[in-house]
This record gives structure tokens, sequence and C-alpha cells, in this order.
């Protein structure tokens, strides 16, 4: 209880400094630079110049802190050895493209890159479509959204109990192995069989985005004008190649943004593996590998080094992000 | 697109169906956890959830009373009782012996070493008899088949908000969640209006930065913001988990109210800069009320994204009682309580069960949210 308290008193204490901050520093700047006297014409225009920094000031001293200094502390880290001690070249790079788990963390977050994506979207797509169209639209909706409220570590576990394994003679009560049982199949501790365990960590990804992805691409489609599907209905078009050939089409803008949104997200994927297999039996990612050398192996050089090769493969998204925000002000 | 399918009953009926498998697809996953956490521990282990409602058939082992509870009676040493002590149930078969548990029916004379017999009734009642006293101070096994009536209890959620930790973590989770959600929102929201109403050398540059700032992988950040916490002395307190999630959250949150504010009318803001108000007045008095909607979505945004955390919180907080936030201790409990599965799932509902409240409350601002601003991804 006493640290609710303590919690409830910091948003108190915050929320109360933040608006005397910005009270203050406003009032402090009207009184110094009057608008109205002898030097009216030039205080205007200072406090036009200046009062801007004053509201963002917290932000750009947070976000400095917070996201770029350690995009650059990061490259002088992967620089240096275990301990940032001594400097070390590329060392850690070297050593990076020589490590088997690293390869096989690379080779991983590869795969994910194509399948979550591509499924997520997809799905989400097919499950836009089809709820556009019925009463209880809404309701299917919400359902399939609803795992996005859902941690990963919770998804984690809900996943690990329909993979449960028991063993011969026991009853299983895991989904996937009672299914596989039911068919006169051999139940298995799936999630250490590899390759095949790295699909089904994918599912419980794309079981918890395909709601985003289906919320977006949903709002894209009622966004349609109605013409243009109307023109296709008369000249005898069938659903399907409505679908395909003039909505897909219309829409192809938000399914690049939902699938590079999504992507962005796989690329940093660590709870769920962290969680169901810890990379063990040919499913470890960069994400959790950098944990790993962070915490097990308290390496801080090449922890910051694999950081960095997540960091590079953002980077063509984030250009493109950029452009299209750049477009969209002007 | 009504007209579409309204017009061919059997394509509406196609449509309705997938729907309905699609919903299937995505609601049975978290039934099965839902169901499970309300079920008694042993039935969970012998039967799978989806059996949940249904009689419950199942090879058990149990134990008689133990010997001193023993009396004679012609000649024998009785040994009397029922194995569902109380509880309601019927035996379909029994057996003496782990090698064959289910070899007789109801009321047979089983057999058993030093020409001891055992009978089981079908109502579960045993008498267990042997010409020399019972020894030993533990009680005989007696195997049986079961079937049982669906047992389901609440007592799963006692035991883990109690006695596993979660009530604290849940107090933890709090204490994370609500200044991590509150404090940017503020910070944001001037940072906001700045970048969209005023006038300064390197606005668009800014804005730029804010954007390509959402995407930076947080892997990134944690070795040296741990460093610069530990030299602050906030290495691992609430203190430094606020401030890491709201330098995180910075980016959506003004890009999201930006965009938002940005496409508020210019007449109004314009007509009250003639009326005299400053920037700070204008953003006071009309802007903090008509960005209501964008607020509540950065809000809902924020609060599910560090009520869920698991990465930042294992980076910035400690794993004492006081500190394990609820990810964390479902986190440790699947490694120590791995085949628990009454203790993981209701675990994870209850870790679960505000975030879906939340969704479920308030998924109109969640939906506005994300289709003005999908670019975040964690």
């Amino acid at each position: 209880m006493e640290q609710v308290l303590f919690a409830l008193g910091t948003i108190l204490i915050g929320v109360t400094g933040c608006i005397a901050y910005f009270y203050f520093s406003n009032l402090v700047l009207d009184i110094i630079f009057p608008n109205k006297g002898a030097n009216a014409g030039r205080n205007i225009n200072l406090t036009l110049a200046i009062r801007p920094w004053l509201f963002m000031g917290p932000a750009i001293v947070l976000l400095s802190v917070y996201l770029v200094y350690p995009v650059v502390n990061s490259i002088w880290l992967a620089l240096h050895d275990s301990n940032a001690q001594q400097f070390v070249g590329l060392d850690n790079f070297f050593w990076l493209v020589g490590d088997s788990k690293f390869q096989e963390s690379l080779r991983n977050n590869l795969l994910w890159l194509i399948v979550v994506p591509a499924a997520s979207t997809a799905f989400g797509l097919i499950a836009a479509a089809l709820t556009d169209r019925i009463k209880w639209g809404k309701l299917a909706q919400s359902l399939i959204f609803m795992p996005m409220a859902i941690s990963f570590i919770g998804a984690a576990v809900i996943w690990k109990f329909i993979y449960d394994f028991r063993g011969e003679g026991v009853p299983e009560i895991g989904l996937l192995n009672a299914l596989v049982n039911y068919f006169g199949g051999e139940p298995t501790a799936w999630i250490t069989l590899s390759p095949g365990n790295n699909f089904l960590l994918m599912i419980v990804l794309i079981w918890i985005q395909t709601g985003f992805a289906m919320v977006i691409l949903s709002a894209a489609l009622k966004g349609i004008p109605e013409e243009t599907i109307e023109a296709a209905v008369i000249d005898g078009a069938t659903p399907l190649q409505i679908f395909f050939r003039i909505m897909v089409p219309q829409i192809m803008g938000t399914i690049a943004v939902v699938w590079t949104t999504i992507t962005i997200l796989v690329l940093k994927v660590f709870d769920i593996v962290l969680a169901m297999t810890n990379g063990q039996w040919g499913t470890q990612v960069l994400a959790n590998l950098m944990f790993d050398w962070m915490f097990r192996g308290n390496d801080s050089g090449r922890a910051s080094t694999v950081a960095l090769v997540i960091m590079i493969l953002v980077i063509p998204i984030m250009i493109w992000n950029i452009r299209n925000a750049k477009k969209e002000m002007s | 697109m009504e007209n579409i399918a309204g017009h061919k009953p059997a394509l509406r009926w196609v449509v309705n169906i997938s729907v309905i498998v699609l919903v299937l697809m995505w609601v049975i996953p978290t039934t099965g956890l839902l169901v499970s956490s309300f079920r008694d521990r042993d039935q969970i282990s012998y039967t799978g959830w989806w059996k949940a409602p249904f009689q419950q058939e199942q090879n058990q082992i149990f134990r008689s009373q133990p010997p001193d509870t023993q009396f004679e009676a012609d000649g024998e040493f009785i040994l009397e009782g029922n194995i569902f002590e109380g509880e309601e149930g019927k035996v379909l078969a029994f057996g003496t012996s782990s090698r064959d548990p289910t070899r007789y029916q109801p009321n047979d004379i089983g057999e058993m070493s030093k020409s001891r017999t055992m009978v089981v009734d079908n109502d579960g009642n045993y008498r267990i008899a042997s010409p020399e006293p019972h020894s030993g101070n533990r009680g005989v096994r007696i195997f049986a088949t079961t079937s049982q009536p669906p047992k389901m209890t609440l007592e799963n959620y006692a035991k883990v908000i109690f006695s596993e930790g979660l009530g604290q973590s849940f107090l933890n989770t709090f204490s994370v969640t609500i200044p991590a959600t509150v404090i940017p929102i503020l910070i944001a929201a001037f940072a906001a209006y700045a970048l969209a109403w005023m006038e300064f050398p390197g606005k668009y540059i800014l804005i730029a930065c804010v954007v390509g700032l959402l995407v930076v992988p947080l892997q990134l950040t944690f070795i040296p913001l741990l460093r610069l916490h530990n030299t602050l002395g906030i290495g691992k307190e609430y203190l430094g988990i606020w401030l890491a999630h709201t330098g995180f959250g910075l980016p959506l949150a003004i890009y999201l109210l930006r965009n938002y504010i940005a496409g508020l009318p210019k007449e109004i803001i314009e007509s009250a800069r003639v009326d005299g108000a400053t920037d700070f007045d204008i953003f006071r008095k009309i802007i903090l009320q008509l960005s209501f909607p964008a607020l509540a979505s950065f809000a809902i945004f924020q609060f599910l994204w560090v009520w869920n955390d698991l990465l930042v919180a294992t980076v910035f907080l400690g794993n004492n009682e006081d500190q394990l936030v609820m990810t964390g201790r479902l986190r440790e409990l699947l490694g120590s309580r791995g085949g628990d599965w009454e203790i993981l799932a209701t675990s994870a509902f209850v870790s679960i069960a505000v975030p879906i409240l939340v969704f479920f409350l308030l998924q109109k601002y969640l939906v506005r949210g994300l289709l003005a601003g999908s670019v975040k991804g964690g």
C-alpha cells in the first residue's frame, strides 16, 4: 500500500511540477518582456521566438537523454570491451559475424520478418473484409482485436498451455496434442522440435497482431468510394474479383503501413521467446540474444553490438516513415 | 458493400460461417486459460479444459484410513471408509496394485498380498480386511477409476493473490503504470502544440526527429541508460522506471497529439490570438479541452504498453517483493511452477484482467488512436 501512496504522491508532485514549470516559465517570460510599453514590438517578437522552446523544453531534454544519447553511447560501447574500459575497434563485430548463436538469431529474425507481418496482414485483411459485411461484425472485430490488450508474457502462457506435452500414458491437456491424439498422431513436445517450433512461437505474435491489422484495414476499406464498387458490380464482377482487383489496390498504402508497423515490432520480439523457449532448441532471436549478453554474459560491448544490428535493420523503415511524414505535412 | 453479400443468401452463409470460425480461432486460446483458472487442481491435470463442464472420468490413487483406525470383527482386522471423503462421485473400477489399477468391478473382492482383501462399492465405500493387524502408519493405496462431477472453484485465485505474491505484484504494477501514463501526457501536449501552431526555426527537423525516434529499438537504450541511472543513484528505483517510460512514450505521444492538434480549426486559434491571448492561454483554455479524444487515445496506449511491459521493468526495476511487477512474476512462475497450470492460468488471468477491462470499456479511443498514429512499434 505504501508504494501506491508513494506513486500517487509522485503523480501529484510530477503533475504539479509540470504545471508549475509551464505556468511560471511563461509568466516570467511575460514579465521580462511585457507586450506593452516602450519596447512592445520588440518584446512581442522576442516572446514569440522564445515561447516555443519553453513549451518543448522538457520534451526535448527527455528525448535527448532517453533516446538520442543512448544511440550515440551504444556506438561507443560497441567499440569497447565487456566492461567498457578498453577500446577494441571492430572486434565485437568480427566476433558477432562468426558467432553461431548470432547467425541462428539473424536467420530466425528474417523468418519472423517474412512470416509474421505477412500472416497478420493477410488474416487482418480477411477478417476486416468479412466482418464489414455482417450484422454482428463489430462484436466479431472486438473479439479478434482483444489479444492486443494481453501482454506478450500472458499470451506466452496461454499458448504454452496449448502446446503443453504430458508424456506417455497420461491424458494430454494441451489442445494441440489432444487434437494430434484425436486424429491418431503421436503426442510430442512440439516446442522442442526445430525448426517447426519457430512457427509455433510466431503464431503467438500473429494471434496478437491480427486484430491491429484488421482494425486499420477495416477503416481503410470503409473509406473506399462506393462508386468504384458499384461500377464493378454493374460490370458483373464477382465478389472475389471486386475484393482483389478493386478494393485491395485502393488500400495498398494502408497495407504498407500495417506491414511496416508489424515489422518493427517483430524485430524487437523478445518476451515471447524468453517465456516459451528462452532461445533454446534453435529459436533464438536478436532481441533475446542482446538480453542474454547484457544480463547473463555481462558484456556491454557485445550486447551493444547486437542492439546496433537491430537498429540497423530498423533504419530503412525509419527513413520511409520520415519521408511519409514529410509528404503529409507539405 | 452490403449489396454484394446481401443479394445472395448462399454467400451470406459462407461469410457468416467464416467469421464464426475466425472468431473461434481467436477466442479459444484465452477461453482455455480462463476455464482452467476456475478448475480444481487435480481435474486440470487429468482432463483437458474442454471437458470441464462434463462428468470427470479419471484414474486416481487414494489412501485408506491409517491403521490406527482399524477394528476387529469376526477375527479379521478391518479398515473402512469412503474414498471420496464426503464429495460426490462414482467408482467405475478399482484395483489393488499400480500394475493393474482397473482390474476389479465395484463390489468384486480384490486380492492383496498377505491374504488381505479389498472391496470397493459403487459409491466409493471401501472395506479392507486382513487376518493380521494392519501395521505401519500410512493407509493402504486404493486405485480407482472414478467419475466425479466437475469441480469449479475460486481457490486458485485466493492462492495466487495471497500466497504466490501476485497481490503485491498487482500493487507494484499499479505503482509503475499510473505515473508512467500521466506524466508524459502533459509534457507531450505542450510540445505537440508548439510543433503544430507555433513558428520557429528548425520546427520541421524536430518533427522529423520525433517520427524517427518512434522506431528506435529500446534494446539499444538499456545499457547506456542503466549506467546513467546507476550513476544518478536511481538504478533500481521507481523514479528511474517512470522517467524511462516517460522518455520512451514521448515520441508516440507527441506524434499523435501533434497530428490531432494540427487538425483543429485554424479560426479558433487565430481569433483567440487576435483577442490578445498568449499561446499559454490558448493552450490552457482551448487546446487541452478540444484534444481530449487524442489525450485519451494516448493514455490508453501508454497504459496498456506500460502495464504489459516486461522488458523495461526487468531492466530498470529490481526483483524484490516491493518491485517485481506482474509480468515479471509471471515469468518467474513459468520457471518455478512450470507444470502447475492452475497457478499459471490463474496468475496470467489476474495479470491480463485489467488491460482487458480497459480494452473493452475504452475500445473506441484505442481504435481512434491506432488510426491516427499507426507507426509505433513498442
